[in-house]
């Protein structure tokens, strides 16, 4: 028992070695998925940052019927289980799929989709409370100083901007980080579709610990970083 | 007549803010609407800055009648600085210059009219610090640069002195007073401070409950309106007594308790006296001045507003109201159970 324990601590610190290496080395393999993870990530929160931000200004700063039930579904949505999603998209965009003709499955354009919309709903209720929370009185300032509607819809947008910005981030800490759909309508093509989350998942089941491991801490060091970045800007800012 | 108000009326559900209000506002002059909290100030302040649709009536702007197709164009000459005060969450430059950007002034007019205008609310070297760092009373006074800078024919100000100390509150009333001479600019000023009321404008309106009870100049207000403007206006340290005419050539008021208050006005019988809470001294022991009136009493609430604070003191069971900065709170140790001392002038006594 203990000698098992022994040669399993072995294998991960040789595992941690190998995983420095593989960073500092720049290995191709490594790369190639980090800057897949990347694109495919960001152009999901870019996507739900697009129909995203409309929608949350007008739950934010518009009084309608019906309002509190829509916000309601967005919140609850936030926390949708990946897999569950990912196994909508599949059957979706499965050859014999609704949406077959598209031919998008085990593409990275079907990641891309399939991760816009699971952050679309962060996108939406956090930027919506953003907006939400800036002082009634700006819109009344920005109007009495000459505002025309775009205009002071604008100003409260640039009030509400450090929890805008907030939302973007977590969108894409949440689209980075996911496994679920990235797997299921990705299907860790190599050299293809496959990203951080799908291949640590892979390589792990097969053994290979030290490139898990080296893609562990790229995909840690993107997350914190990125917010570590943001907080930084955000601190200036006030 | 740069504005007017015509049988203009505003419910919010059921509550009516403003109830057939008549009012004009000539050009140049600074006009005061005084009444106490929940008369309708605000809101007819907001429907002269047309940000608020009278529920019924009509609103004339430089002769011309307000309507959907003007409104945008007619706000660019009228604009409002609020109670509350609000800024941006950017530099004092950019709050500043935000009203001309939309004007799509030139960048370098824009430069050197927001130098200009935060040179007369003193905060010239405060362009670029963030204005939500201020103090309460630095970011009213560029609230109030943000307004003037625009140069609009009309400024709306609702209370605002209201909750600054002493030192940012007559910066405000000199500015008020210097854009009105110097600017042209018309003022409509909303306080509830009776004093503000007197002493800065040329005309004054009591509001009640949504309704204009009185207008005129302040003389004519404060001299005819008698007893009844002390129901308007929310005034600490008014008081009922007999007046009768000293040796001194002064009015002395013996109000009850035996408490007696000597002030310049010319009055005679029963009469109401005011105090401005920021005109009293406290002080923990007696000093020589040349003020007439010198009040022992005992500190039994002190009140913390923000950037002054409000101490009562009891005196022969009249309760006075003195406002200070927390600083001389600080200083003089004041708490409440301390004796204290209020000294103040015959003429900063106001009776009718």
């Amino acid at each position: 028992m203990i000698m098992w324990r022994n040669r399993e601590l072995d294998e991960i610190i040789e595992g941690f070695s190998k995983a420095i290496q593989l960073i500092v080395s720049g290995d191709s393999t490594v790369l190639d998925i980090t800057l897949r993870s990347l694109y495919v990530s960001g152009a999901a929160v870019l996507i739900a940052t697009l129909w995203g931000i409309p929608i949350a200004m007008l739950l934010g700063l518009k009084n309608f019927r019906g309002k509190l039930f829509i916000k309601g579904l967005f919140n609850a949505l936030i926390g949708i289980p990946t897999v569950g999603l990912g196994l909508i998209l599949y059957l979706l965009i499965h050859r014999t799929g609704v949406l077959g003709f598209l031919h998008l499955l085990y593409t990275p354009t079907a990641i891309i989709i399939g991760e816009a919309v699971l952050v679309t709903p962060i996108v939406v209720s956090f930027s919506a409370n953003a907006m939400e929370s800036v002082s009634p009185e700006i819109q009344d300032l920005a109007k009495t100083l000459g505002a025309t509607e775009d205009q002071y819809f604008f100003a409260v947008f640039r009030e509400a901007f450090d929890g805008i910005l907030l939302a973007t981030v977590s969108s894409f800490n949440r689209a980075v980080a996911e496994l679920g759909v990235a797997q299921m309508v990705g299907g860790n093509i190599s050299g293809f579709t496959s990203v951080l989350t799908t291949t640590i998942a892979n390589e792990t089941a097969k053994g290979n610990v030290s490139l898990s491991i080296s893609l562990a801490i790229i995909l840690f060091l993107i997350v914190f970083g990125i917010s570590l970045a943001v907080n930084l800007i955000q601190r200036r800012r006030k | 007549m740069l504005a007017e108000l015509r049988n203009v009326s505003k419910t919010y559900n059921d509550a009516v803010a403003l109830d057939n209000v008549n009012l004009e506002i000539s050009e140049g002059e600074i006009f005061a609407l005084l009444g106490p909290s929940g008369s309708g100030k605000t809101t007819l302040l907001r429907i002269l800055a047309l940000i608020e649709k009278p529920s019924s009536g009509q609103v004339y702007f430089n002769g011309t009648k307000v309507t959907e197709k003007n409104i945008q164009e007619l706000r660019m000459q009228t604009t409002m600085v609020f109670q509350k005060t609000t800024v941006f969450n950017t530099t004092v430059y950019n709050n500043v210059a935000y009203g001309l950007k939309l004007r799509k002034i030139p960048e370098n007019t824009i430069k050197k009219q927001v130098s200009d205008f935060l040179d007369l609310v003193g905060l010239r070297s405060f362009e670029k610090r963030y204005a939500n760092r201020l103090s309460g009373g630095e970011q009213q006074r560029v609230a109030l640069a943000r307004a003037l800078v625009l140069h609009t024919k009309l400024v709306l100000l609702d209370e605002p002195t209201a909750n600054l100390d002493p030192r940012n509150a007559a910066i405000v009333e000199d500015v008020i007073g210097k854009a009105n001479r110097e600017l042209g600019t018309t003022f409509v000023v909303a306080t509830h401070n009776i004093f503000q009321a007197k002493s800065l404008p040329q005309r004054i309106a009591l509001l009640r409950n949504g309704r204009i009870e009185q207008s005129g100049t302040a003389v004519e207000v404060f001299s005819s309106l008698s007893r009844t403007l002390t129901s308007f206006a929310a005034v600490e340290n008014t008081f009922i007594g007999e007046a009768k005419p000293s040796d001194e050539g002064t009015t002395v008021v013996e109000i009850e308790s035996g408490i007696q208050i000597e002030t310049t006005s010319q009055v005679q019988g029963k009469a109401q006296v005011f105090i401005d809470p920021r005109e009293v001294i406290v002080s923990k022991k007696l000093f020589a001045s040349s003020a007439r009136n010198i009040l022992k009493g005992r500190i039994v609430e002190i009140v913390d507003t923000g950037n002054v604070v409000k101490v009562k003191v009891d005196v022969k069971g009249k309760l006075f109201t003195v406002q200070i900065t927390r600083r001389s709170l600080v200083d003089l140790k004041l708490q409440v159970g301390s004796d204290v001392f209020l000294t103040f002038k015959a003429s900063s006594v106001q009776a009718i």
